[in-house]
């Protein structure tokens, strides 16, 4: 284990460079690949891409060397190397939309470089919990009011020609402000104050908020007309109250309320109906409504084996020009990438996000402030758990919902609103290493 | 807080594992049976990448070719049947949407190149090499000017029908038509739900009583049976009595005494069924069994579009060889019995042959994609009907028909032509089954045929005879 102890024993940020190295060959060898098994001539574009690429993130490397020293090596390149990955199948399919994404990615950036500027000592944010629990509100208020219906679910808004998925902010918010409330609050909260059947709980006026997170994450699953935000909103809460108190009590009473809500709620709602059917039986009708997609899904991804087609060499798109699955660039990005993949490389992007999630409640134990610790596995737990409810709704192992993979899939909310979680972390990991070295 | 935060990433890292585990299920577990299923469009998709070879009439007309196109990124093949709905039943299709049928699916190996012989394992190896794939041309025996105008009698007439032509030597398939008929290019998924049911290759798969056209069945019978000669008197009455019920002559006409030969010539029904109650019903099932009744022809064509020809139930089963049968209707093709028009054309191609029975044959040649000849079929004998000395005798007899009998709508200046009228009763009033079967020239053949219109008021010598005449004139205009 030489190697790695020599690894290990190199500064920090060499750390990261050679990591973010290590992630361009990927992001340059991805392109060429896809380049040559598409395109009948040598085309420069694509490399032009790449340097792009390159250049981005080593201006975030130097900015985090400079202003962040002592931050995570590890979540920078992991990002890198999961936005390579996204970036790639997304040109497979249409290289416009791969410029919109390369685009959004350099936005991402610049955002993840304000976020670690503004917000070096992450205990300035504390202060803004309350705020952003109000605009986190506001956000989910406007996607339900103004919120345009795609594919059966209503996550986004329309601004100007932007389509928006406040959703992604909202959730960030969301950690944000129950990590300064849980903080304040933990005591209260885990200190139960009257017995009810023998069982401890917090005064009323204590456990409110957390009923109306209960009731709201409801109210979103309806209006949303999406499973997969509301259990995943639910369950952030859920953890982090969790961290917070470690009363499992009340993990299994959210969990069940929610569950008997969800069960409710689900009557009401047609399109979370169809995708449950879909989810349990795919295979009666494979044509209908619900059972195309994740059958598609199953098709492709079976189709590229342990190995895979290669990059560019999968069969995603239709004679028509569009994908054989619908939403294919966004939703279904998964099965892009275990088909052309194949299991290796579907298994390599599984482990990366554990590994993110591994770095992030790293970053949290090593926190020495309860708002820094509540912030970081809350937002750990929001990526994780984000990837499971996806991946596991394109592989059959839940009902589909319309979520996105973080950093992977299409999309400027989404790749954004993940770039400032990942400057978030690096932003608790300095204070945390800083105060430790 | 700390231990905390590590059961909450073990929870999730065990989540995380589990898509891992689901996907291993998909990718390596069910790849295969998902591979096999149906609706798996990435089968068909995969299919496009090989280009199938063109099939190609005996004159030259494209009927199916692939045309090239772009998926993903890579060449595929789609197919185009350049003729539409001239020969679209036994063409068939290679659809997307479908599936395959007809030639398409029978032939499909050649097509494909992914035949078990030496060149199919080299076209494998090109397969995993990712090269394009290219499959053998098949080019058949149909006559595409005499195809055009069988189809053209038949929809100018606007009727359901077939018409089929065999060289009797080789038992090449010359015509083989079917209406109503559909273009296979746009037309496929319309007519998967038509209740014309224009999919339905009625040659090889429509089932109709035959009528008179079976008196040649019945006569090799009583013939090679020694139960009559052409010479044989009988009384000819209008009607007789069969199975409790009066069996009549066409419009109840009376004849007065004859003989054999004349009884075939005029179609008389009180004759024929004497003679089968003579003959008996072993008898005649074993002519039948000869002539290829109750068992599907074996030939280059999928076996469910082949039906066999026999005596069925009312639930539409073939009887077993005892099963009571009222004998003398079935001598004048009655009964519960039904054939199809391909079954009847080998009939006539038995007598044109000296009694044997050929095998039909769609296939002239496959040509590998470097032009060279990879098979050219030699004619199969199936066994004989009938001895030699019969055939003569019903050449004789069939060539009358057409000369001063029944058929006479059929003759064709300067070419001597056979056959036999059978006009069946469906059941439903003013409703015939017009048929037309035979051969030409009456010796040394090159064409026997049968010709079959449904559902039509006139009788087989009216409807079915004439359509013949045309055939043969586009046929020989074609070979002189």
């Amino acid at each position: 284990m030489t190697p790695d102890r020599g690894f290990l024993r190199l500064p920090m940020r060499n750390r990261e460079l050679s990591l973010i190295g290590l992630a361009l060959l990927i992001t340059t060898a991805g392109f060429a690949a896809v380049q040559l098994a598409r395109a009948q001539e040598f085309a420069s574009s694509p490399l032009i891409a790449a340097a792009f690429f390159a250049g981005a993130y080593l201006v975030a490397h130097l900015v985090v060397r400079f202003t962040l020293p002592d931050a995570d090596p590890y979540v920078l390149p992991i990002t890198a190397v999961l936005t390579a990955i996204g970036l790639i199948e997304i040109y497979r399919i249409d290289a416009t939309l791969a410029r919109d994404q390369g685009i959004w990615i350099l936005i991402g950036l610049a955002l993840f470089i304000g976020v670690i500027i503004a917000f070096r000592d992450i205990r300035r944010l504390e202060t803004l919990r309350y705020t952003c629990g109000a605009l986190a509100v506001v956000l989910l208020l406007a996607t339900i009011t103004l919120g345009a219906q795609v594919n059966g679910a209503r996550l986004w808004i329309r601004i100007g020609g932007l389509q928006i998925q406040p959703g992604e902010f909202a959730k960030i918010l969301l950690v944000i402000f129950l990590a300064g409330y849980l903080r304040e609050r933990r005591e209260v909260l885990a200190a139960p104050t009257r017995k009810l059947l023998g069982v401890g709980i917090p005064a009323l006026r204590h456990s409110l908020p957390l009923l109306i997170i209960a009731g709201a994450s409801l109210v979103l699953l309806v209006a949303m007309n999406d499973l997969g935000s509301s259990l995943l909103f639910y369950v952030i809460a859920l953890a982090m109250l969790y961290i917070a108190t470690g009363r499992l009590l009340f993990v299994a009473l959210g969990g069940g309320l929610f569950a008997l809500g969800a069960a409710a709620a689900v009557q009401i709602t047609p399109h979370v109906q169809t995708r449950i059917d879909g989810w349990l039986h795919p295979w009666a009708n494979e044509q209908a409504q619900c059972c195309y997609q994740i059958t598609q899904s199953i098709y492709t991804i079976a189709d590229g084996g342990v190995l895979g087609a290669g990059f560019g060499r999968g069969l995603i798109l239709n004679s028509a020009g569009g994908t054989i699955i619908p939403f294919a660039q966004t939703d279904f990005i998964y099965s892009v990438i275990a088909n052309e993949m194949g299991l290796v490389g579907a298994a390599a992007v599984i482990l990366l996000y554990l590994l993110l999630a591994w770095r992030g409640f790293r970053i949290a134990t090593t926190a020495d402030d309860g708002f820094s610790k509540l912030l970081a596995a809350g937002l750990a737990t929001a990526v994780a758990f984000q990837v499971f409810v996806i991946v596991g709704g394109v592989i059959r192992l839940l009902p589909l919902t319309g979520l996105t993979l973080p950093f992977v899939s299409y999309g400027g909310s989404s790749v954004t609103a993940n770039f400032a979680i990942a400057g978030l972390l690096l932003c608790i990991s300095q204070r945390a290493n800083r105060e430790r070295v | 807080m700390n231990r905390r935060i590590g059961n909450l990433f073990i929870v999730l890292a065990v989540g995380l594992l589990a898509l891992i585990g689901m996907t291993t299920y998909w990718q390596v577990w069910a790849r295969s049976s998902l591979e096999a299923r149906q609706a798996n469009v990435r089968l068909v998709y995969r299919d496009l990448a090989i280009d199938r070879g063109a099939i190609v009439s005996s004159d030259g007309v494209t009927l199916a070719e692939s045309k090239p196109g772009t998926l993903d990124g890579r060449t595929v093949y789609y197919r185009h049947y350049p003729t539409a709905g001239l020969a679209a039943q036994l063409v068939g299709y290679s659809s997307l949407l479908a599936g395959r049928a007809g030639l398409e699916r029978s032939l499909d190996p050649e097509l494909t190149g992914s035949t078990g012989d030496l060149a199919g394992v080299v076209n494998s190896f090109d397969r995993m090499k990712g090269d394009t794939v290219r499959g053998d041309q098949v080019v058949l025996r149909l006559n595409a000017a005499a195809q055009k105008v069988a189809m053209e009698q038949l929809t100018s007439l606007g009727v359901r029908g077939s018409v089929v032509v065999l060289d009797p030597s080789s038992g090449g398939i010359l015509v083989m038509a079917s209406t109503p008929t559909y273009d296979p290019n746009t037309g496929l998924e319309k007519a998967l739900s038509d209740p014309g049911s224009p999919l339905l290759n009625r040659a090889t798969q429509g089932l109709y009583p035959p009528g008179s056209t079976f008196k040649v069945v019945t006569a090799a019978s009583a013939l090679d049976a020694g139960v009559v000669t052409p010479d044989t008197k009988f009384p000819g009455p209008a009607c007789i009595n069969s199975g409790g019920q009066p069996l009549c002559n066409y419009h109840g006409h009376a004849y007065g005494p004859h003989n054999f030969g004349y009884a075939l010539i005029h179609s008389i029904n009180t004759t024929f069924a004497k003679v089968g109650a003579e003959l008996g019903q072993d008898k005649l099932e074993a002519t039948m069994r000869g002539f290829g009744f109750f068992s599907r022809f074996p030939w280059d064509y999928p076996p469910e579009q082949t039906l066999p020809s026999g005596i069925f139930n009312r639930s539409g089963n073939m009887i077993s060889a005892n099963a009571p049968i009222d004998v003398p209707r079935v001598a004048i093709g009655q009964e519960r019995l039904l054939a199809t028009p391909l079954q009847m054309a080998e009939v006539a191609a038995a007598v044109a042959n000296g009694g044997q029975i050929i095998q039909p044959e769609p296939v002239q040649e496959v040509r590998a994609p470097d032009g060279s000849v990879v098979r050219r079929p030699s004619p199969v004998y199936l066994g004989r009907a009938m001895t030699t000395e019969t055939a003569a005798t019903l050449r004789g007899l069939m060539k009358q028909v057409v000369d001063e009998g029944t058929g006479g709508a059929a003759a064709v200046a300067g070419l001597d032509v056979a056959g036999k009228t059978g006009t069946a009763e469906t059941g439903r009033a003013g409703k015939n089954d017009a048929w037309f079967i035979g051969f030409a020239p009456a010796e040394a053949s090159r064409y026997a045929f049968a010709v079959l219109v449904e559902d039509v008021a006139g009788t087989g010598g009216d409807v079915a005879a004439p359509i013949v005449a045309a055939v043969l004139r586009a046929l020989t205009a074609l070979t002189t």
